[in-house]
């Protein structure tokens, strides 16, 4: 076990280094960068240290509950960092400053979006998760239901999101690293890939813990000393720095408010309803409930976690506003010198250029790596939930009926994680440059529509049934994958028809409806006996939700 | 003692009831407080984003649309805390006394 981690570890440090050389001599793509040496030496510090730690890491991760929820041993504030970690992606970063840089104040309506989701969580779900769940959100999704039907299911659902998930961020991560290293697309998943399952693999939840928390304190060390060296620029005056952006804008005063992107409001409506919900429905932040040792550190974690990304967000705002006039105006960020024309590295880079624009070649080195890292961090904690799903769910439960040794179902989740490692990098390369961005849409519509229904109405109401839940979540896996199929997005952008179907590019304003609704109405109809017991259940499944009588407590080593 | 037994004699408590009710209540009150300003905001945003392009001072830069958003932010967190604290401390305190009595 250590002579195979130390040979993975070796390998993959192999792969990189020769990647530098090999890269130096490839025909370099149009998008593609000289190597960035600072940047990758950088990085390879992160990957060193981290790789430390999950050799420290698989000596302690020896049962199950070692490698699904580091013990349960995670502090509340180590686990709101980590869950900040998991939430920020590099998508994160790049996409919302890019878009305050382009769209001005809607920019910031996004961000607040993506943020709205956190409050809710804590009040309707943090301390009931803990006292319910033990190691997947299935686990609280078939508590009292069947559990072979519900059990695959919920784990379909989690791999669903999984999926589509991991594909947005190999895809993002070969473009953005062949971008900033200058390394080749294929290498570029290839690396992420492989150290996401040498961590998932050896570490579990407890390497995959540490991995978030040091990228979470990263990015937000580095955004914030970005923007005190950008404010800087602007002698500490936001005043000063909204005057310039305005002056540099091509919307002028306009960008001070409102515009396009939110202008229909049902649109906006469908919008946030998948954010905030989808969020609740991400299993690989649900999972993050599992780690604290009781609801109370559960409670703090979400504290945490929410101050740590509307800080983040608040951050990131200042950032791309800063880069309207500072990356803007400024010629050498712009293809062919032409201000104004295509920006360079594309509509993404606004936040990367403004680093090298204050802080020179050595700060976007350091932002560079951090980008990498995000992804690495984002990636495992998505396998970590994959790899959880098929060992737990489907091989412990479903399969073996609970009769599986731990030995068994180490076994299996290492398998797990070496397989959904591989299907990672080769779905990254197959999704090579496609449009990605409506599995965003994808993501948060399957994680609200089929995730959060059966979650949230497993732990609220005692009418669930096996039935209603399971059809209910069909309706909702269906209507939320075919509505996509037929948005914008997909209908016209990728499939090239004239005209959409479906007007909305984010589902979730029918189909999470239906999803609820199938769920209800096949709930109240069924009068079969084994749904008068699980009705029966859910007094004994209240209780331990309310007082945490009987949950899962830390596990001692 | 038996699981059920120890069950009985919570859902018997009028303290767990109390507890259950006062919970209950004050998570769906802050829920509301997060959600409603939010969809306010949603709506002004889509329907009369005007609203939000009104300047903070006379000759000013900044719109009030900037700072609304940051409050919604900034207050999200700070509930987030105000939640934390009662359900950490009296919400838990509750919860303890109820086990404890069950458990006898």
């Amino acid at each position: 076990m250590k002579r195979s981690l130390s040979a993975l570890i070796a390998g993959s440090l192999l792969a990189i280094s020769f990647s530098v050389l090999a890269a130096g001599g490839a025909i370099e793509g149009v998008e593609k960068q000289p190597i960035n040496v600072s940047a990758i030496a950088m990085f390879m510090i992160f990957v060193l240290a981290t790789l430390g730690i999950t050799k420290w890491a698989a000596g302690k991760t020896k049962t199950t509950a070692d490698f699904y929820t580091a013990g349960g041993g995670i502090t509340g504030f180590q686990n709101g960092l980590a869950i900040a970690g998991d939430y920020m992606s590099a998508a994160t970063l790049l996409g919302i400053t890019s878009m305050v840089y382009f769209k001005g104040y809607d920019g910031f309506v996004y961000a607040v979006c993506f943020f709205i989701g956190w409050p809710i969580i804590l009040f309707l779900m943090a301390e009931r998760l803990r006292n319910l769940g033990k190691f997947t959100f299935a686990d609280i999704a078939s508590y009292r239901l069947d559990q072979n039907r519900i059990r695959t299911f919920a784990a379909i659902g989690s791999l669903t999101v999984v999926c589509f998930y991991l594909i947005v961020q190999m895809v993002g991560a070969g473009q953005l690293i062949q971008l900033l290293f200058g390394l080749e697309y294929n290498t570029a998943v290839a690396v992420v890939g492989i150290l996401m399952m040498v961590y998932v693999t050896f570490g579990g939840m407890t390497a995959t813990t540490w991995v978030q928390i040091i990228k979470a304190c990263l990015l937000l060390g580095g955004g914030i000393t970005l923007m005190l060296l950008t404010l800087a620029q602007f002698g500490w005056s936001l005043d000063n720095l909204f005057t310039k952006a305005i002056e540099s804008h091509k919307l002028g005063e306009k960008m001070m408010a409102p515009g396009s992107l939110m202008a229909d409001p049902v649109s906006a409506f469908s919008l946030s309803l998948g954010l905030l919900f989808g969020t609740a429905g991400l299993p690989h932040i649900m999972m993050r409930f599992f780690t604290v040792p009781n609801a109370k550190e559960a409670r703090k974690s979400v504290f945490y976690a929410t101050g740590f990304i509307g800080l983040f967000f608040l951050v990131t705002i200042v950032l791309g506003a800063a880069a309207i006039s500072i990356v803007g105006t400024n010629p050498a960020f712009f293809d062919g010198g032409q201000v104004g024309g295509k920006l360079i590295g594309g509509n993404n880079m606004p936040v990367m250029h403004l680093a090298k624009a204050v802080g020179g070649d050595v700060f976007l080195g350091f932002l560079s790596a951090v980008a990498f890292a995000t992804i690495l961090a984002v990636v495992s904690g998505l396998a970590l939930a994959g790899a959880s799903a098929i060992s737990h769910d489907l091989y412990a439960r479903v399969i073996k009926k609970g009769t599986a040794t731990s030995a068994q179902e180490m076994k299996v989740t290492r398998f797990a994680s070496v397989g959904l490692g591989l299907t990672a990098i080769l779905l990254g390369i197959l999704f090579k440059d496609q449009n990605v961005l409506f599995l965003v849409a994808l993501a948060f519509g399957v994680a609200s529509s089929v995730n959060f229904p059966v979650l949230i109405l497993s732990m609220y109401w005692k009418g669930l049934t096996t039935r209603g839940a399971l059809w209910g979540g069909i309706a909702g896996l269906v209507s939320s994958v075919g509505l996509v199929i037929l948005s914008p997005t997909v209908w016209v952008k990728i499939l090239g028809n004239k005209a959409a179907i479906f007007p909305y590019d984010h589902p979730a304003i029918v189909s999470m409806t239906l999803a609820f609704f199938v769920t209800w109405l096949l709930s109240v109809t069924d009068k079969s006996a084994r749904a008068a017991n699980e009705k029966d259940a859910f007094e004994e499944q209240y209780i331990r939700a309310q007082t945490g009588l009987g949950a899962s407590g830390a596990h001692a080593h | 003692m038996s699981q059920p037994n120890i069950q009985a004699k919570i859902r018997s408590n009028p303290r767990f009831a109390e507890l259950v009710g006062k919970r209950t209540r004050f998570a769906i009150i802050l829920s509301l407080v997060v959600l409603l300003p939010y969809y306010t905001f949603m709506f002004i945003v889509s329907t009369q984003p005007q609203l939000l392009a009104t300047k903070l001072t006379d000759g000013g830069i900044l719109t009030i649309g900037w700072p609304v958003a940051a409050v919604i932010i900034i207050g999200g967190w700070l509930l987030t805390g105000v939640y934390v604290s009662r359900a950490n401390g009296e919400f838990d305190e509750i919860t303890a006394e109820v086990l404890k009595e069950a458990s006898k």
